[in-house]
């Protein structure tokens, strides 16, 4: 039982210094300040500006796309940039299991994601008129959110290559749909009927829904629902990465 | 006490129809350095590879100190150190940073950890920079700063894959002398490398790897005494034969290969080579300056060995 003790405290401090590794090196990477950091600035002043858009509605849906895309924007970057410099081989040989590498990687994008959301959220609060509801929901919407798009940043770098631009453009193939799906750009009452059918496929519908609740606006699901789905799709995303991971290795080693 | 550090039985890697790696079996004794050679594209890496835990073979298994590093790829590989062939350090950490890392990730203790970093790296001579953002390294300098990431946890098994391969010679120097002293404190080495010399110089046992297959393994000295086809006379005239094709046609000479202003008879009797050399040398008026017995060099060997024993004599 200590046995198993001491590996699980082991394990746990290997995946944090690999996320303390992460958050050194990658976090002021250029593909990371582009789409994390100005990507969603960017995205807020197309979907502001000019629309007539009440200020107080814009916070929960800001918060949906820098969530999204700061989570997201970490995860893709790690395993293609150290097969590019060739330092993954070296991890590779190290007494850290694949769980510890994805999950360290998880760990360092979802940090990324929660510390950027605090802007949009802070100004939203103080220049806005966004009026908070429930700041327990808005905790829990952020952390399952940042999580969930983590994991997805994580199953996205599985692909096998040594250029992180193959990835980064993936990883906006993805993103860039889920805006138009996810009741963000278009309300959820004005999507067509299919448009619906696939915004229930997309994490970042409930993610939103969550957001909107927390600061009073109406709402499709029952955040309860919203919150298991997120945690089943953050499950779903880091088994995925981790087969994805492994036949990755097989096909690049 | 166990007393083999690595045992690979049967490892086979295919990558699509080439089989990188066939049926593979040896043993490396604990405490000794153990050398890896192969031409290019035999399987060294690959081999290497599967060994350290990188590459899951089709077929066989790995124990590393007794631990199958298949089925507890943590715990094998909590004994290794590696330097691989195409690896880098972190070149956004600083050198200290890189060292800090490796600590961790092998749940080194952090005084044990602060105080090997400082060793190595002033034993690597290092430490001067170590606060500074290894981009800025040489080639020489990442190197030395891989192998102190890889004594971090003060391996059992340092795996060292084309260590010297590019570096100036004081570099090369540096990490031998580390081999030797490392391997001195009981510990075990295994080298891949193309560099024979350096084989030669640091191996208790060597392996050849040909085309996939172990093509033979024992000690410098017993490979070198195996082909006695390729033992030779060594010898310098006072100036240039001028019927040096007669060479060959001297008593128990198979060939001969001009080396500098040299000859090299080769013979598997060089002793009974010398009274017609004396003959030849009389006849040509020539004075022989030096007559030395040479044994088959390590790189003759590994020619031999990888099918290539041709390019070993350039027939005059």
């Amino acid at each position: 039982m200590d046995g198993l003790k001491e590996e699980l405290i082991a394990s746990t401090r290997r995946t944090l210094a690999v996320s303390r590794k992460n958050a050194r090196i990658y976090y002021v990477k250029p593909p990371v300040i582009i789409f994390g950091l100005l990507f969603p600035f960017v995205m807020f002043l197309a979907f502001a500006i000019g629309r007539g858009i009440e200020p107080a509605l814009l916070t929960p849906r800001i918060l949906g796309v820098t969530v999204l895309f700061t989570a997201s924007s970490v995860g893709p970057l790690i395993a293609p940039w150290e097969r590019m410099m060739k330092t993954y081989e070296r991890l590779l040989t190290a007494p850290v299991s694949l769980w510890n590498i994805i999950v360290g990687d998880i760990i360092s994008g979802f940090l990324f994601g929660l510390l950027i959301a605090l802007v949009p959220l802070v100004l939203g609060l103080l220049f806005f008129d966004a009026v908070l509801i429930s700041p327990l929901l808005l905790f829990f919407a952020l952390l399952l959110a940042g999580l969930c798009f983590s994991a997805l940043g994580s199953l996205m770098s599985a692909l096998p290559t040594e250029l992180p631009a193959n990835v980064m453009m993936l990883a906006n193939l993805v993103r860039f749909p889920l805006l138009f799906i996810s009741g963000i750009f278009i309300p959820w009452e004005e999507m067509p009927n299919w448009v619906q059918l696939l915004a229930y496929l997309s994490p970042l519908t409930y993610a939103v829904d969550l957001f909107r609740w927390s600061f009073g606006e109406g709402n499709n699901f029952q955040p309860g629902v919203s919150c298991i789905l997120l945690v089943l799709f953050t499950a779903l995303f880091i088994c995925w990465a981790k087969w994805a991971h492994q036949n990755g290795i097989k096909k690049m080693y | 006490m166990l007393l083999t550090a690595i045992k690979a039985s049967e490892l086979s890697k295919r990558y699509g129809k080439v089989k990188a790696v066939d049926e593979v079996t040896f043993e490396v004794k604990r405490g000794s350095v153990f050398g890896f050679l192969g031409p290019n594209g035999a399987g060294k890496s690959t081999t290497q590879r599967i060994l350290t835990g990188v590459v899951y073979p089709d077929g066989g298994s790995v124990e590393i100190m007794g631990e199958s590093m298949l089925r507890h790829p943590v715990r094998a590989k909590k004994r290794l150190g590696v330097v691989p062939e195409q690896a880098n350090v972190y070149a956004d950490l600083t050198a200290w940073e890189n060292l800090m890392f490796i600590g961790e990730i092998y749940n080194v203790d952090k005084q044990v950890s602060l105080r090997r970093a400082e060793e190595n790296l002033e034993l690597f001579g290092l430490y001067e920079r170590r606060n500074y953002k290894t981009r800025g390294f040489s080639r020489g300098m990442k190197q030395r700063l891989l192998l102190c990431m890889a004594l971090m946890n003060d391996p059992d098994i340092l795996f060292l894959d084309e260590p010297t391969s590019g570096l100036d010679v004081e570099s090369k120097q540096l990490i031998r002398q580390m081999i030797k002293s490392y391997n001195a404190a009981g510990k075990t080495v295994f080298l891949t490398t193309h560099d024979i010399e350096e084989a030669n110089q640091l191996c208790d046992e060597i392996a050849i790897i040909n085309k996939g297959k172990i093509a033979v393994i024992d000690s410098p000295f017993n490979l070198r005494q195996s082909i006695s086809r390729f033992q030779s006379l060594q010898v310098t005239f006072d100036r240039a034969p001028s019927n040096e094709y007669l060479l060959k046609e001297l008593y128990g000479v198979e060939s001969v290969k001009r080396q500098g202003d040299s000859y090299v008879l080769y013979s598997q009797q060089p002793g009974k080579v010398i009274p017609s050399l004396g003959d030849f040398a009389e006849k040509e008026g020539l004075e022989i300056v030096s007559v030395n017995t040479q044994q088959p060099s390590l790189e003759e060997v590994f020619l031999y060995f990888i099918g290539k024993q041709d390019e070993v004599i350039d027939y005059t």
